[in-house]
Order: structure tokens, then sequence, then C-alpha cells
């Protein structure tokens, strides 16, 4: 980690978002991952993100379980609530919160242990239940705090630091999501800002549950080699699939694309993404073709990443429980109870 | 047959039983007689003892009629209507002496299974409703409504009552009301013609009930729920508190729903399990909606780490833990007070929480609305302790009351503009110096930002691993429940002034409580009473074992919880405190507190009542 707390002089000619706050309006506490960290590297980009998108910092909120990615929610968007939970049950305080206020803009940080193993059903459940949310996986395929155990996303034939190979079938929550109904999945990688920062805006703008899996190397206790997961084997299995560019409302599309190439999804606010197919074979928006894909490219060790699979319809968590569009939490009191009178009629029954 | 004369001291004052298999729509038929006789103006208790299954195993429904309002079991079966031949055996056995006991006639019944000292009637019910109905599952739910009308009959419970009651359930269904109207007149004429009516034991009309309801504690609950403003209802299903989150449900889509946009002011969310259901809970607490679960005592286990977070993050939370017997599963259809040290303590490390105990449905709903502001006034989780014989019980209650001047007690949450006008906020500072710190609720204001977690804090809010600023807020949490006594319900206390000796319980305990200290005062032995609503512990629980040199502590689990909650949490000596306790699973009756106390006293006590 980092001993050098940053400046608090500004810049006075630093780039400014439509609501006039810069990047540094975006950061958070300092950083005590290790130096090189991928997740670090995360952190950056959700700043990138976040203030590109224009969010004041207080419509976020942040959450979290526990272990190193756990650890990330403080480094970002300090003048944001944050909420760091227990071990692998992030998705449900989410909910709780999602729930008592929708207008609240949730980004969950979860790592492959805490997602994966302890907190493999509630990240299951928010996904059917489509919790309108960004979820980030940051994936190392290892226990870091602990010091070095594999994880459940640990590739069959990959090598602890020690040298223990791993012979347990991995779980990989690009497919996990795609089985459970996922209605945005992708995956990243944290040395790939480019990539990243388009897909954390588009899936925080996404209505639903967002998920990205972000290959986030362990410099500590899993950049070796033998590793499946290290910064130099994951840039060689890299497979970008497809590129999404976000584009936000009443903003023209300026970039390029080549013919037959983009393909644009319009999100419920208004904003789109423009998926740039680079594997003109692809089909982001058939699940079926989705998992399929995956699979193929999976058992050839190429992991694809980019906005795998994009629905941009289907009802989130509030729409299927037909809950008022006041957020609950703002409900005056007096519209939640029928008063004296009211009780009186109830009791009736029970007269 | 010989039949005893007809004596004053048994009218409106005898246990009838009804021996069924589940599934069978007896539980209709049970609560029809209860409701007629409440409707009468007689005060009735009514206890279901239902198999942990769908259908096809034993279940008995105990109606106690109480011309003097008592609300426990008063050990004693007066009258049996035995329609399940698989234990007609030990029910015949159960039935006190000089009872009767009423038996499908249909079929021979061996005459081993006589008795001398009771008066058995056969009522051939299977064959009237065979003549008269058609249809297998029609049949069998007519059978039942039949021995309703048979006791009409026997007991003159009025039929006009019992018409309107039918009318009322069945408003949308008119032909219901005449199918059932008809086998009650079928079983009310046979038994007319055939049957010594009425017996002994009959009900005449009291005015004992005007301003009063019959309702289950969950459904009063889940009314206190809706009244306290809730809005956020994370659950799993388990037995007995599933009804409190299906009539919460109920009552805000009653109550909730926008007619214009059909659009509800409520979320009730079905989790994977009770560990989600609690983050839930906490998450939609935390982002300033109320929010509450109800469970059992394996949810509240399982619940454990997530309730420590609520507690040194300091998150309100109200948690229902309608008391099952344990321990593991259990006998989940059956009642015990088991969870007390597993809530007082719940989770790793240091921790305590705020408990209620309501004594009957009337007290659950008004805990419940005390629940959620002790809550946010405290930042911190509170539980409500029912158990399945409050819940899942119809209990005979004073109506229940609103005041409409009430407004929801948040607590210490500071607006934007509280925001604005503060230099700097710190989430854990104690600032008042009350133990309790100032919240903020997120998308209000980036001033107000802070980072909850269940890590080590200062009262910064910071992220700390040093040993001073650790305590500094461990410390403050320790003096905050200190302040619980003093806003949580003080206990009921009914004493002379001249006896030494207490009884003090909480929850369900009560009815067998005061039904006993009725006899025992009968028999010359005045006790005084202290019942005890919440922990922490107020300083009448304390003044009240400080001025009494035995007290018997009555409740219902093996170990003596709340006992042994007593010697922990108070200065009273252990050796004054003697237990008296049953946790059989069936609803406590007066009559092991009599005999207990009247051991306890010795002979000298004993002789001077008589016993």
């Amino acid at each position: 980690m980092s001993f050098i707390n940053k400046p608090k002089v500004r810049h006075p000619d630093l780039p400014k978002n439509p609501i006039g706050l810069t990047r540094r309006d975006y950061e958070g506490a300092m950083s005590t991952l290790c130096a090189g960290c991928g997740h670090d590297s995360v952190t950056a980009s959700i700043i990138e993100a976040i203030w590109g998108l224009g969010l004041r910092p207080e419509q976020l909120a942040k959450f979290s379980g526990i272990g190193c990615s756990s650890k990330t929610t403080a480094y970002f968007a300090s003048g944001a609530h944050g909420f760091n939970g227990v071990h692998g049950r992030m998705p449900s305080v989410v909910t709780g919160a999602n729930a008592a206020n929708k207008d609240l803009y949730c980004i969950g940080v979860s790592g492959d242990g805490d997602s994966l193993s302890i907190g493999f059903g509630q990240f299951a459940h928010a996904i059917r239940r489509n919790v309108n949310m960004l979820y980030l996986c940051e994936n190392n395929g290892v226990y870091g705090l602990t010091k070095g155990q594999f994880s459940a996303s640990a590739d069959i034939g990959t090598k602890s630091k020690k040298g223990e190979e791993n012979l347990q079938a991995p779980v990989d929550p690009c497919l996990a999501a795609l089985s459970l109904g996922g209605t945005f999945i992708a995956r990243s990688f944290s040395g790939d800002k480019e990539q990243l920062v388009p897909l954390i805006q588009a899936g925080l703008m996404h209505k639903g549950f967002a998920m990205i899996d972000v290959i986030s190397p362990c410099v500590t206790f899993n950049d070796h080699v033998g590793s499946t997961k290290s910064y130099t084997f994951t840039r060689e299995h890299y497979h970008e699939a497809v590129h999404a560019d976000f584009i936000p409302p009443r903003q023209e599309i300026t970039a390029t694309y080549a013919e037959g190439e983009a393909l644009p999804v319009e999100m419920h606010d208004g904003s789109r993404i423009v998926l740039r197919k680079l594997d003109s074979s692809y089909d982001p928006t058939h699940r079926g073709k989705a998992f399929e894909y995956l699979r193929t490219k999976l058992r050839r060790g190429e992991h694809v990443t980019g906005l795998i699979y994009c629905a941009s319809s289907g009802p989130d968590m509030h729409a299927m429980s037909g809950t008022t569009d006041v957020p609950l939490n703002q409900l005056p009191y007096e519209t939640l109870h029928p008063g004296a009178a009211g009780l009186a009629k109830v009791l009736k029954r029970y007269a | 047959m010989a039949q005893p004369a007809r004596t004053q001291d048994r009218v409106n004052d005898f246990v009838i039983k009804l021996a069924n298999v589940n599934g069978t729509g007896s539980a209709s038929a049970n609560t029809l007689l209860m409701k007629s006789i409440f409707r009468m103006g007689v005060p009735v208790m009514g206890k279901n003892y239902f198999p942990s299954n769908i259908q096809g195993l034993p279940t008995w429904y105990e109606i106690r009629v109480t011309r003097d309002g008592y609300v426990a079991r008063s050990g004693r079966v007066d009258l049996m209507v035995a329609m399940n031949a698989e234990t007609y055996q030990k029910d015949v056995r159960e039935v006190s002496p000089g009872g009767f006991l009423i038996f499908d006639s249909t079929w021979p019944r061996s005459t081993l299974l006589a008795r001398e000292d009771i008066t058995i009637l056969g009522v051939p019910l299977a064959r009237i409703c065979n003549e008269n109905f058609v249809g297998v599952r029609n049949r069998i739910l007519m059978k039942n409504i039949m021995y309703a009308g048979v006791l009409a009959a026997l007991l003159e419970i009025d039929l006009e009552v019992i018409r309107q009651l039918l009318t009322e359930s069945y408003s949308k269904k008119p032909a219901l009301v005449d199918a059932n109207m008809k086998a009650v007149q079928l079983g009310h004429d046979y038994a007319k013609a055939n049957l010594p009516c009425p017996l002994a034991l009959c009900v005449e009309r009291m005015d004992r009930t005007k301003g009063h309801v019959m309702i289950d504690g969950n459904t009063a609950a889940a009314l206190g729920c809706v009244y306290a403003g809730a809005t956020v209802a994370p659950w799993y299903p388990i037995t007995p508190s599933t009804s409190l989150m299906d009539a919460f449900k109920s009552f805000c889509q009653k109550l909730r729903v926008d007619p214009e946009t059909g659009k509800g002011r409520f979320a009730v969310i079905q989790a994977e399990d009770e560990l989600s259901a609690i983050g839930m809970v906490l998450g939609a607490n935390w982002n300033g909606a109320r929010a509450f679960t109800a469970t059992s005592g394996p949810g509240i286990s399982l619940m454990n780490e997530f309730i420590g977070l609520g507690y040194y993050a300091e998150i309100p939370a109200v948690i229902f833990d309608v008391q099952r017997v344990g321990p593991s599963t259990g006998m989940p259809t059956r009642t015990q007070q088991c969870d007390l040290m597993l809530c007082a303590y719940a989770s790793h490390g240091d921790t305590k929480h705020v408990l209620l105990f309501p004594s009957n449905p009337e007290e659950c709903f008004y805990m419940a609305v005390q629940a959620f502001d002790l809550a946010e006034r405290l930042q911190t989780p509170v539980f409500v302790l029912s158990d399945l014989d409050i819940g899942m019980n119809d209990w005979m209650c004073p109506e229940l009351r609103w005041d409409d001047a009430y407004r929801p007690d948040r607590g210490k949450v500071l607006s934007r503009e509280d925001l604005e006008a503060l230099p700097k906020f710190h989430r854990y500072l104690d600032k008042d110096d009350d133990g309790v710190p100032y919240r903020t609720i997120p998308g209000v204001s980036a001033r107000g930002a802070y980072f909850t977690r269940g890590s080590g804090h200062n009262q910064y809010g910071g992220y700390t691993e040093d040993a001073i600023e650790y305590q500094v807020v461990v410390d403050r949490l320790a003096r905050k429940f200190k302040r619980a006594r003093t806003m949580v319900p003080a206990p009921v206390i009914e004493a002379t002034g001249t006896s030494s000796i207490g009884l003090v319980t909480i929850g369900s305990s009560r009815g067998a409580v005061n039904e006993a200290r009725d006899i025992l005062a009968k028999r010359g032995i005045p006790i005084d009473y202290m019942r005890i609503k919440a922990f922490p512990f107020t300083r009448e629980v304390e003044s009240f074992m400080a001025s009494h040199e035995k007290i018997f502590v009555v409740e219902q689990n093996r170990d003596a919880q709340l006992r042994a909650l007593l010697t922990l949490e108070t200065d009273v000596p252990k050796t004054k405190l003697h237990s008296i306790l049953h946790y059989n699973g069936l609803p406590m009756t007066s009559q092991g507190i009599v005999e207990t106390v009247l051991a306890e006293l010795g002979d000298a006590k004993r002789a001077a009542a008589g016993a």
C-alpha cells in the first residue's frame, strides 16, 4: 500500500463533468491494498465512470462484503454512503436498501470468494430478483486476506503460490448469471480501463441486476507462472467479443462504427449502449447463444470479455412487486395506515 | 344413563376438546363453535394442537368456556368430541371424571373403550352425512360442521348466532351458508331427539365479551407493523411465524394499494433464507425505511451474524421471534419460551439486545409499534418475543385502539438542513452524552456520508484497529444499553404490600400465573406478582425482587432462562429465585404452579391453607 497522502490542493484546471465536479470529488480514502493490486485499477475505472456520468456522490450507495475486494468501496466516492456488511451477504443488504429507496444508484463490490463460495446463494437470488444494482465481482481466483487459498473461481490445473494444483471445477460467474436469468452480464479485466469504464456506466444505468466479472490479478498470491489469473496469463487469453460504448441521454453518437458492426441498445433513461461486435458471429442479445459461445471459448482456454449479454427490458424487483413510484422511505406516514377509524373497520371481522 | 343434576357451577365453566384429523376442515367447525360462544357474551379460550403436517395426522382443539375470563388451559376435559378413530383410546382416557364423550356411532366401538365414570354419547355423524350430502370431500367437511350442531343442542348454543357467523364468513358464497347450516341443523335435530339435551355443562348468555375481539397474536402484530409505518418486510417462511407475514401482506393489499395506479406502498420480500431476510431488514432500515422480519428460533440461529452487525454498526431493526419448541428443529407446532438467552445475547462478541415480551395478541399490536420506536431511538435491533400459543391461537382481548396523534419516533436522524449547519458529521460521536449518536440516511446529502461497517471503527466512523478508539465505541454501546432501561416498558406489578412471596413471569405464562394466584389467594396464600415486559430489566424489576424474600419464576423452558437472565443482569441473589418450569410444548396450566408453590412453601403454610 501507499503511505503518501493525496494532496489536498487541487489543480484549478482539472476537467469538470456536467455538474461541475472533478474526478477528485469522486475519490475515497487511500487504498490499503497491495501495490499493483488489480482492485485499485478497478477503483480508478469506477471513479472515471461515475465522474463521467455526472451523478452527485450522494445519489450513489456503495456495498460490499468481506475480503480484499470488499475494501474497494472505501476507496471511491467518499460523498456516498457505504456499507461493508458480512461475508457473502452484500446482495441482501443491497436488496433491502433498494427496496427502501429505488432512486439510489447501488454499486456492490464483491470478490470471487465473497460471491461464488460463501455468498453464492445471495448472488444467485439477487440475480433472480433482478435487483436494480451494479454488481462488480473482482475475480482473482484466490483468497488474499487469508494468504492464498484457492477460491471457487480457480481454474482446473491452476497452481497456487506454494505449487499446489487445483483439481475442482471452477464456478464461472458469467455462465452462472446467464443461467439464472441475469439481464446484464459482462466480463472485463482490471487492466483494460477503456473496456471497463463504459461497462460500469452502462451497468449502473441498466435497470436491473448488472453483473461485471472483472478479472483482477492478485499481485501477491496469484501472479506467478502456473496461475491462470495472473496478469500475463490474462493478457494472453483475453478475448474481447463485444465492446460496449456508453452514450448518455441526449448525446449524439459521434464515434464511427463499421457497417453491420454497431448494435445500439436503448436504456430505460434514454441513454444507449452501442455494442461493437468484434466477433461478427456473436449475438449478445441471445441468452442461449451467449452461453454456448462462452463455453466454447472457455474450452479453448479463452476468457470472453465485453458485454456478454444484455436484455434491455425485463422487470426489476420493484416492477415485479408493484411498489409505488415514490421511494418507500419517502412515503408520508399518514399514507401508510387508515387511522383509528380504519382500525375499527378492520377489527369488525374479529368481533 | 345417569345424568348428573344440572348445577349452576358448570354453566359457562367447562372445557370442550375436539379430537380430529388435520386437513379435514375441522378448524372451521371449531372456530365456529368458539366464536358462537364468544358472540353469546361468554368469555372463551381456544387452543389448537396441530401436527407439523399437511393432512392426515391427529389434531386437537380445546375450547375453554370461562365465565371468569381465564385465558389459560384448566387442565380438565369436560366434553370430548372424539372424531379420530386413531386417537380414540387416548381421547377416552383424557376425559375428566363426570365428563362426556361424543363419538361417531356409524360404526360400532369396542366395549373395551368404555368408561364407567363418564357419559358416552353416540351420534351417527357419517351416516347422516352420507344420507344428506354428495361427494367425498363435502361429506368429510360437513361431518365436522355437523358436530357443531350436535354441540349447539347439547350446550344450548344459539343457532341464530351460528347462522350469523356462517353468513359473515361466506358472504361471497351464499350457497355455502345454506349447506353448512343444513349440516348444523341435522346435527342439532338428531341431538335434540336422541340425546339428553341440555347437558349440565352449558352456555348461558352473558355480557362479558362486549368491546372485545378474538384475534391471534400474529395477526395483531402484523396490524401493529402496518400502524407503525413499516414498509419493507423481508422474511423466510417458518412455523409458527408465517401467518404474521401473511397477515401483513394481506393488510397491506387492503390498506396500502393506490386504487388509481394499483401500486403498493409496501414491499414484502420472500428471501432465500433467514440470513438474507435479516440482511435485507438491515439494508432497508439503514436506508431509512421501517423494516422488520418475522421468524422463529431456527431463523434467529441463522441470523446471528447479521444481528451482531446491526448491534455494532447501530442499525435499527425489528425482529419478531414467534417461539416454538427447540432445540434444533424441535417441535415446530408446539409452544415454548425458549429463545430468551438466544436473543438477549445474539451473535458473537459482546452484544446485548432489547427484548419485548408480549403476553397476548393485544400486546403484540402495541409492542410492535413500540419496537419500531425503540429500534430507531436506540439505533439497534429489537426483538419481540412472542410464541406459538400467542401467535397462532385466537385470544379474547379488549378491542385494539389507535391514537391518531401518534407519529413514529425516528430517533436522531439528521436532515439535509441539519447537515449543512454542521461543520462536520461524525457517525458514532456521543454528542448528547446519552449513548445514542446521530445517523444520516443515504441519498440526503454528501455531507452526511459515512461508512457503515462491522469491522472496528472509531467514534468518527473511521476504520480502526486502535485499542483505545475501539474501546471508546464499545463502552458507549454499553452505556446506550443501560439507557435503554429507561425507555423500555416497565413491568406490571400487583402487590398487596404485605406478601413476602412473589411470582415473576413473562409473556404467555401470564394466564396460568394469574389463575394460580387466584386459586392460592382463595386458599389464604396471597402472592405478589410481577410480569416483566422487557429486557434490559428496568429499575422496577430490581426493586420488586429486592422487596420480596421468596420469588417464584414461572417460565416455559427447561433451563430457567428468565431466572438465569435475572441472576446475570440484576443484583438478586440466586437463592431467592425458585423456578417453576413447564416445557412439554403445550400451553401452561395453573395446576403446576399451584402445586409447586404449595410444596415449596412447606408444611406450615400448606396446613394453614388447608391443602
